[in-house]
């Protein structure tokens, strides 16, 4: 890898004012925070305003950017001193490249659709104002995340997501288990973030620096252990933020918010931060071989936990967060290949964030026709009340699951065709695995398209848990338009993206050039392949759920693989054996030790030194006289000592 | 042996004195709460102009210490009245100027019981403000020594006086602990005095003097001198083990003084550790650094988990105050200007992060009677304003990037790194217990249905067959959020956690020159030098 990185050259002219990118939703959060209930009437339309403002404003650095040769695409804005000591230089500052604007177009342009749907979605939440407040400062932390040009501002952005997920995710203040997610998420990305602060103190005690631009250069100048040390820290912060494993639990769990937050948090913003953090690190997993295959590792494990979980639940938004679970997973895996698959992640990230977008909303917009029913054994025969929700939400079902030539079909095969390529040992077992969680994820995704739209309509003769008729109905313009432009993504943007490699070229100057590795067998196979193991996957859920009837009570008997699986492949189990219970006992028999043992010893030596307990007691009642008369004889006692020390 | 006073020197006089002369015009006002509350703020807010004024003369690049004043005082054993000040006693007087108005305000409502006055409160208050203020000022070290001890007597009728139903007890654990630490401070200045006199010929308690001759004490002389200085600041900070008494102080303290207590007479013994251990110790400094290490990790950890069991919620902020000590003393001992300069600014920063979660703290109280965490639930429904106050001090008590103490733990964490990266491991571990405490806390109070004793108390009563409205609006009479003037006296601190967060650069400014003197007192410089080589 001794590919020379493109010089970074300073930006000017419109791009003097790339700052506003960020600037725009800040203000929106800080207006809608801060503002209170006077803005209560217009804070929603401020808080899209804000976004689509900076979504406009990003196509035209975008397309600005297009009109640079390959070479000056990589451009720099100082913004000044964050804080300074010494060797230690911290600066606010952006880095605009296609990196970072193909970012800054998904999180704008896909978050401002969510932001406009959620206009609809929580129109009779009394706190819908202070929602859009938390949804602007989703986006502008994301943003300040992607745009930095150092690590540390990054590392802000980093846990300025986190904060706003945690705020997102426990909406619902009432509910005491959106609370636990909450502080779930909260604490499973701060694991991960512990990893990214240790990489970046190992960054900086290498190079001395923290400015990307002068990091990547000179990663070689690090030692190798230092440097894998480095790249699998990276990975630690990213398994927190993408919910990869050993750091997934917290995903599924996220879907407590309410459904606009689950798309923003799974489509465009948060889970994407990790694999922006691999890719954006390129120069150093370039150097780290065995870093990047633990990365790939990660992806492979998590996107067959993933898409094995998926197959189990009934809850719609479980299936679709354990689905993002593992597509992320992909990504992950992809940015893990190198040079042969920092694009393709890519562009399966920007394909995912069209059509999972669209299936959460979707989900949402269903939800929303049901008296928020979330049970798809509770639904079934859907399709024919809410006709454009199902439309939409097909297009997102077939594009995710590979249907030839929509977007999926491109940019998950490509990954999967890649890392059989990839060499190695692992390559043929991580393009295996990836393969066949192909055909679970069209096993679990037909399940829920035939258990939700198809079939019988078994919520007839049932009451929502608020105890509601259902009278299932097409949700307002407002909701469903925002999806249209979505459901168009998912069919075109994977053609759009892949073909030619139209992306990895313009990723180039940012993560290097797309190397294309040798697969061990005609090419032509995989996606031939890819397309016969999806459609086992759709024949299966078919034979199971759609000849079938479908129980409205979940059955209680099951095989053991489902019941694992319906435990989250026993996630919490392990987390709450190994960690959340030894902790609590370990708390308390601490609490008893620093009450019992620790003062206790101190005050025994009081007393001790006192005589016996009965007089300390004495002391205790609190004669202040007698004290402050000590101290006056402590005085004269000093004072005496030091006459004697002086004239002696 | 005449006087010598710098230009400005006056100022740091004028420091000292005001806030006494304060508290001897306010304690006469017995019978008139309402004039001596406001007398009594009047001189906090003139104390903070001269904290300005003081801000404004200090020149980051000048001298060691500004601002000097030196007067004869007793001069048969050499100790002077002297003042002065570097960038690390600077901002630490800012700190004191900053809260003490703020704490008054905090307390504007505070209900007395029977033979108390509001006159008496503000009175030691404000002599509590001086003898501080003489604390970070003091050049000589016998004169500091004075003023370390001293201050403990307001502190001593503040909790023993005014505090909770243990108040006594804490009290006088307060008192015999510090007072312990102080005597064994003491035998260590007499040796100092006795060393220098065999260096110099007349002995001398004035700082600088001392800082020249350091170097040439013998290590082993230095280790014992040490020590007797680093009881009391330990004592002081605290470190785990002699932390005990800060809880009980600290919870049964009223508010305000707790956040005096917390988030600036402990800052002493960090102070303690820079101004006098490192420079006059440097060669026991560097020895016994990995000792003061340890009890700095341990206390990283350990407090965390015990902020985790608590059920006191005043308890619960002294033990994460533990925490944030152990980051602290943590950066003190790592050793190179950013982490030093992390650790003074993080000192700035638990002040007004811990000061403001203390401050909202007791507003809950003031609402709901108890300070067990299990008598409220739910508040946020019923107080947005008050749990989003609660909210951000728990932000920024967590370090969330955005509010000041990221800075400084991030300052602290990647400058102790170089140095020492195990310690540093095991400590950033501890962002994952602070989150942990702060949410869990965060969460029970003020998530879920409205519950808890303390809560459905104060809401019940007649008329529980109202209509919804009538109900809702009888909740916000019986359990309000957040009046004007608790908005006024959080807004301050809101400002400060943001903008130090944000742009901290102005106060590192002064911090930095001061940090990188003390580093090279020790003898030591930074171990990674920058961008240009390795």
């Amino acid at each position: 890898m001794t590919e020379v990185l493109p010089s970074v050259a300073a930006a000017e002219g419109t791009a003097l004012y790339a700052w506003l990118l960020v600037a725009l939703p800040a203000f929106g959060a800080l207006v809608l925070l801060a503002g209170g209930r006077r803005t209560n009437a217009w804070g929603h339309l401020l808080g899209c305003a804000t976004v689509l403002a900076a979504f406009g404003y990003g196509v035209v650095l975008f397309s600005q950017t297009l009109g640079f040769d390959a070479a000056q695409r990589t451009r720099e804005l100082g913004l000044g001193t964050f804080f300074a000591v010494n060797s230690l230089q911290v600066n606010y500052g952006l880095r605009l490249d296609p990196l970072s604007l193909t970012f800054v177009l998904l999180i704008t342009g896909v978050g401002g659709l969510i932001h406009l749907y959620a206009i609809g979605y929580m129109a009779h939440d009394p706190g819908r104002r202070r929602f859009f407040g938390y949804f602007n400062l989703f986006v502008a932390a994301m943003l300040v995340l992607v745009l930095s040009n150092n690590f540390v501002t990054l590392y802000l952005g980093w846990e300025g997501v986190g904060l706003a997920s945690y705020l997102l995710i426990g909406w619902y203040q009432d509910r005491p288990s959106a609370a636990t997610a909450a502080k779930k998420a909260f604490l499973m990305n701060r694991v991960g973030d512990v990893g990214l602060a240790l990489a970046i103190f190992l960054i900086w005690r290498s190079l001395g620096t923290v400015q990307f631009s002068e990091v990547f250069p000179r990663a070689g100048e690090i030692g190798g252990p230092t440097l894998l040390a480095i790249t699998l820290l990276l990975l630690l912060g990213a398994c927190g933020k993408s919910g990869q494993f050993p750091l997934q639990a917290w995903l599924p769990d996220a879907m407590e918010g309410p459904t606009p937050v689950s798309a923003l948090i799974h489509a465009a913003t948060m889970v994407t931060a990790g694999v922006y953090l691999v890719a954006r690190c390129s120069p150093l997993y370039n150097l780290s071989p065995n870093g990047r295959l633990a990365v790939a590792a990660v992806g492979v494990i998590t996107l067959l936990i993933g898409s094995i979980i998926g197959c189990a639940y009934d809850d719609i938004k479980k299936v679709l967060a354990y689905s993002t679970v593992s597509q992320i997973g992909y990504m992950i895996l992809a940015v893990g290949l190198g040079p042969a698959g920092y694009a393709l992640g890519i562009v399966h990230l920007l394909t995912h964030g069209f059509f999972k977008a669209a299936l959460f909303l979707g989900a949402g917009s269903v939800m929303h026709g049901m008296h928020d029913e979330i049970d798809m054994r509770r639904m079934g025969g859907l399709a024919r009340h809410m006709p454009i929700t199902f439309v939409i939400f097909s297009t997102g079902y077939l594009a995710l699951i590979g249907f030839p030539f929509l977007s999926g079909y491109y940019s998950k095969d490509a990954i999967i065709e890649a890392a059989y390529a990839a060499g190695g040992a692992a390559a043929g077992l991580f393009g295996t695995i990836a393969l066949l969680a192909a055909g679970l994820t069209a096993f679990y995704m037909t399940r829920l398209m035939l258990m939700t739209f198809f079939g019988e309509e078994r919520w007839r003769n049932l009451r929502s848990a608020d105890g509601h008729e259902y009278h299932p109905h097409e949700s307002p313009p407002v909701m469903w338009v925002p999806m249209v432009p979505l459901a168009i993504g998912s069919l075109v943007a994977g053609y759009f993206l892949a073909s030619g490699g139209r992306l990895a070229r313009w990723l180039e100057p940012s993560v290097g050039s797309l190397v294309a590795a040798e697969a061990p067998f005609p090419p032509v196979l995989v996606p031939i392949f890819t397309v016969l193991v999806s459609a086992v996957g759709v024949l299966a859920a078919w034979l199971f759920v759609g000849r079938n009837p479908v129980p409205v009570v979940r059955p209680k008997r099951v095989s053991l693989p489902v019941a694992a699986a319906r435990a989250d492949l026993y996630a919490n189990a392990i987390n709450e054996t190994l960690i959340a219970r030894p902790g609590t006992w370990l708390t308390r028999a601490l609490v008893f030790v620093d009450n019992k043992g620790v003062d206790g010893v101190v005050n025994g030596t009081a007393a001790l030194l006192g005589g016996s307990s009965g007089r300390l007691r004495r002391l205790q009642t609190g004669f202040v006289r007698s004290y402050a008369l000590g101290m006056l004889g402590g005085a004269i006692v000093v004072i005496a000592f030091l006459l004697a020390v002086s004239y002696s | 042996m005449s006087s010598e006073v710098s230009s400005g020197g006056g100022l740091l006089l004028a420091m000292l004195l005001l806030p006494l002369v304060g508290s001897v015009v306010v304690v006469p006002m017995r019978s008139a709460p309402t004039v001596a509350k406001t007398t009594a703020m009047a001189f906090a807010l003139a104390e903070l102009v001269l904290a300005a004024l003081a801000w404004s003369a200090y020149n980051p690049s000048g001298g060691r210490l500004q601002l000097t004043l030196s007067i004869p005082w007793i001069p048969a054993f050499g100790t002077r009245f002297a003042l002065g000040i570097d960038g690390i006693a600077l901002v630490m007087i800012a700190l004191i100027s900053v809260l003490v108005p703020i704490v008054m305000g905090s307390s504007w409502a505070d209900k007395m019981s029977e033979d108390r006055t509001p006159a008496g409160f503000y009175a030691l208050l404000l002599s509590l403000q001086s003898l501080l203020i003489g604390v970070f000022v003091s050049t000589d070290v016998f004169l500091f020594y004075l003023f370390f001890e001293v201050m403990l007597v307001p502190m001593y009728f503040l909790i023993g006086r005014f505090g909770g139903p243990r108040r006594q007890y804490a009290a006088v654990k307060f008192f015999l602990y510090s007072l312990l630490g102080g005597l064994v401070m003491l035998a260590s200045v007499i040796g100092l005095f006795v060393v220098s006199g065999n260096r110099l010929g007349h002995g001398t308690f004035d700082w600088a003097t001392l800082v020249r001759i350091a170097g040439s004490v013998p290590q082993s002389t230095q280790i014992w001198l040490f020590l007797g200085f680093f009881v009391a600041f330990a004592i002081k900070a605290p470190l785990v083990p002699l932390h005990t008494w800060l809880p009980d102080a600290g919870a049964e303290a009223p508010i305000g003084v707790g956040v005096l207590l917390v988030g600036v007479m402990d800052k002493v013994g960090i102070y303690g550790f820079l101004r006098y251990c490192l420079p006059l110790f440097p060669a026991a400094s560097r020895a016994l650094a990995p000792l003061v290490l340890v009890l700095a990790v341990v206390g990283v950890l350990y407090g965390a988990l015990l902020a985790v069991g608590q059920s006191d919620m005043k308890r619960f902020v002294a033990y994460t105050s533990v925490a944030h000590f152990g980051f602290i003393a943590l950066g003190v001992f790592a050793f190179s200007t950013q982490a030093q300069a992390g650790a003074v600014l993080y000192m700035v920063n638990h002040g007004i992060s811990t000061g403001m979660l203390f401050i909202v703290v007791g507003m809950l109280i003031a609402r709901g009677g108890s300070r067990l965490i299990s008598d409220y639930g739910g508040v946020a429904v019923l107080a947005p304003v008050l749990s989003g106050m609660m909210l951000l001090a728990g932000l920024s008590s967590l370090a969330l990037p955005g509010t000041n103490s990221f800075v400084s733990e991030f300052l602290v964490l990647i400058g102790s790194f170089p140095r020492q990266p195990v310690f540093t491991i095991l400590a950033t571990s501890g962002m994952i217990l602070a989150a942990l405490y702060v949410l869990w806390f965060y969460q029970r109070l003020m998530h879920g249905p409205v519950r808890g004793a303390a809560v459905v108390g104060a809401l019940e009563g007649p008329g529980s067959t109202m209509a919804p409205e009538a109900a809702a609006q009888r909740q916000r009479a019986r359990f309000p959020d957040l009046s004007i003037r608790e908005v006024a006296v959080l807004v301050p601190l809101v400002v400060l956690i943001l903008l130090l967060g944000l742009y901290p650069q102005p106060v590192l400014n002064v911090i930095n020159p001061s940090v990188g003197a003390t580093l090279t007192e020790v003898g030591l410089s930074d171990p990674v030098v920058g961008q240009g080589g390795r």
